[in-house]
Formats: structure tokens, sequence, C-alpha cells
């Protein structure tokens, strides 16, 4: 429920940034969301059609680069995917619950003309 | 900060096409010109043109949470925001932790719900000072209702200020209130695999409470595996088992609070 306020919020930066180099119109924004971010793309998309309505990004396509969780083994010294934010290493299988990327919740950039 | 030159103005504003500004902004003086508009006279030669933000959705949020902690730090204030799912315990908890804590340290609750103010008004039973915000529809707190609300009581007299957040264990997760401490329930009668369940919420814990422990057995709760989860998830929170109800466990979770008071 709260991709809402979270689009709203991506929204208003984009439209910020957009004005500010004289747009008439937002063609496209793209964002980051991490797997574990707690951000669910297709509610991002369905709160993108509603609070974009009426506004200059009424008609800008929506892009989501989607960041896969990350962990850092210590012990080997490498990262690995992982769907937690607490697992094992696959190489060593020691615990590890240093979260390198997954939590982004992110505006990359905005196009406009 | 605009991160191609130090200058002061956000990346956002200068940086249109391929076209940055070259000028040096080393200098004492006001602009005089608006640097939000100067490009904008060629900008209709360019066609469609890309701005990179690179910035945290989370941003707004941040800045006024950062704000509530620094208004709080310069009170001495100790401050707990109160997370669980619904009908965990969260009124009961904080009602038996602010009575019992009773006049060592004074406590202040800000008590957020969707709609009615039933807490607010048990929360008072206690004789708390409570601030209640209804959100309407919105699922959780952010820093600036907490900013709001918290103006509305009279801080200075506070030791200890309890945020009960609205009662869901996934929008709040990502919302910093500015607290120092965020406190997890997980209830006897809702399962063992709750921080399984909801992992962001449990990990961003800095405590763990189990809560109504007087109804552990007729619920057939399984205490290894659910500490056994906790473990897992929130593996650096300090974890405290007790029930509210009959006061079974409160006093290591009262003494506690009171040293992390003592360490501000």
């Amino acid at each position: 429920m709260h991709e809402v306020a979270i689009m709203t919020e991506a929204l208003r930066m984009a439209e910020e940034a957009a004005k500010a180099g004289g747009a008439k119109r937002i063609l496209r924004l793209r964002l980051r969301l991490g797997s574990l971010s707690g951000v669910v793309e297709d509610s991002m998309r369905f709160a993108f059609d509603v609070v974009s309505h009426d506004t200059i990004a009424s008609s800008a396509t929506l892009e989501i680069e989607q960041v896969p969780a990350v962990c850092w083994c210590a012990t080997c010294q490498s990262e690995f995917e992982c769907a937690d934010v607490f697992n094992e290493c696959p190489r060593c299988h020691n615990p590890s619950g240093e979260l390198r990327r997954g939590r982004e919740m992110e505006i990359a950039d905005v196009e406009f003309e | 900060m605009c991160q191609e030159c130090g200058c002061g103005l956000s990346k956002g504003d200068v940086k249109i096409g391929a076209h940055t500004h070259l000028h040096d902004h080393d200098h004492g003086h006001d602009h005089s010109h608006n640097p939000g508009h100067h490009h904008e006279h060629h900008a209709h030669a360019h066609g469609p043109q890309t701005i990179t933000l690179n910035r945290s959705l989370m941003e707004k949020n941040a800045l006024l949470a950062e704000r509530n902690r620094g208004s709080f730090k310069a009170r001495k204030l100790l401050v707990l925001n109160v997370v669980s799912s619904p009908g965990s315990g969260k009124t009961t908890f904080i009602r038996e932790t602010a009575a019992r804590l009773g006049k060592k340290l004074r406590v202040g609750v800000i008590v957020g719900d969707l709609a009615t103010d039933n807490d607010a008004a048990r929360l008072r039973t206690a004789g708390v000072p409570v601030i209640q915000i209804t959100t309407g529809t919105v699922c959780h707190l952010d820093a600036d209702m907490v900013s709001k609300a918290a103006a509305q009581l009279e801080l200075d007299k506070l030791d200890v200020l309890v945020i009960e957040n609205v009662g869901n264990l996934v929008c709040p997760a990502d919302y910093d209130l500015g607290e120092d401490l965020r406190v997890v329930l997980l209830s006897t009668t809702e399962g063992e695999d709750k921080p399984l369940k909801y992992p962001p919420m449990f990990h961003s814990a800095n405590v763990a409470v189990v809560t109504k422990s007087d109804l552990a057995s007729a619920a057939g709760f399984n205490r290894e595996q659910a500490l056994d989860n906790l473990r897992r998830v929130s593996h650096h929170a300090e974890v405290f088992e007790l029930s509210a109800k009959t006061g079974e466990g409160m006093q290591a979770w009262l003494d506690y609070l009171t040293r992390q008071k003592q360490l501000l």
C-alpha cells in the first residue's frame, strides 16, 4: 500500500528535475528497485497510472530496473546472490547477514522534452 | 550537492543533456541568475533530454527523520518505534511499560491508527500523555507525521517517547521516524514463522519482544522454533519474552530501557 506514497515522491522528483530543465512533458522515468526493498513492481506500476494522471508525466513510460539482492561472504571475500536478508554462502556455507545490494528504492533518471 | 563540481546545486538542476555548467562556482557572492532556468533558452533545440538523478525515493523522509533524531537527542529523549502486525499486543505492552516505569522515567506516547482513537483512550488510562495520529488510508507513520505529533507533546517533560506504529509488518519497515530503537513484537498466538515471512521488518529491528507469553501453551507456541527464527533474521537484536498482562518478564525489559536511557 505504501507504493502510492513512494510513487508520488518519485514523480515529484522527476517533475522537479524536468521542469527545471524546461520540460513540456516527461517521456520516461527509470526507477531502481531492490528485490528486498519491500516494494512490489506491479503495485508501483498501478500507483504510477493513478498519480501521473493529469501531470506532465501522464503519457510517460515507467521503466523499473530490478536489483537482485547480494550478500557478502567475509570468509570467501566474495559476493553471492541471496533471496533473503540472512543467507548461507553457497561456497563455504558460513552464514552472512551483510547485505550489499537489494534494498534500493531510487529514481535513476528522467527523460523529457 | 552537485557531484560534477561540488557547487551547492543539486545535480538534477544543472546537468541538462551533454551540457553542464562550466563556469566557476567558487566565488563567495550571490549568483545573478537562477540556476534552475539559465539553460532554458536552448532547451527547445535539443529534443529529448535525460537528467540523471540517482536519488533515493526515501530521501525526504530520511532528512525529516534525521531532523527528528537531532531534536530528540538534544533533549536526551529515548525514542522507541514499536511495530508489529495488528493484534500482537502493542497497546497493552506500551501501557504496561509506561505504567511500570512510573515516576522513574516519564513516558509519552504517539499512536498511529487508520481510524478511531481507541488505542489512545486505552493508553490514557495509564496516565501518560498521548497524541493520536489518525492516518486515514496510510498504512504506516512517516517522519513528518511524527514531527507534527511530537510538537503537541511537552517533550522537555519526558524521558521516553514511545511511537506506536500502525499495525503492519510491511510498510513501516521502510520509514525511519528518527527513533533510537526499533522494537518489533511477535506474539505467541500468531505463529513462530513471522520473522521468516516478514524479514525486512524483523531484520531492521534493534529489539524483538515475544509477547503474550502467558498464552504460549494454549496457542501451542513452539518457543525454540520462534527464537531460532528470530536469531536467524534479527540476529543482532536484543530478545525479550514477556507477558504485559501478567507482568512476567517485564522487569528485564524495563531494566534494559533504563540502561538505554542512561547511555544517551
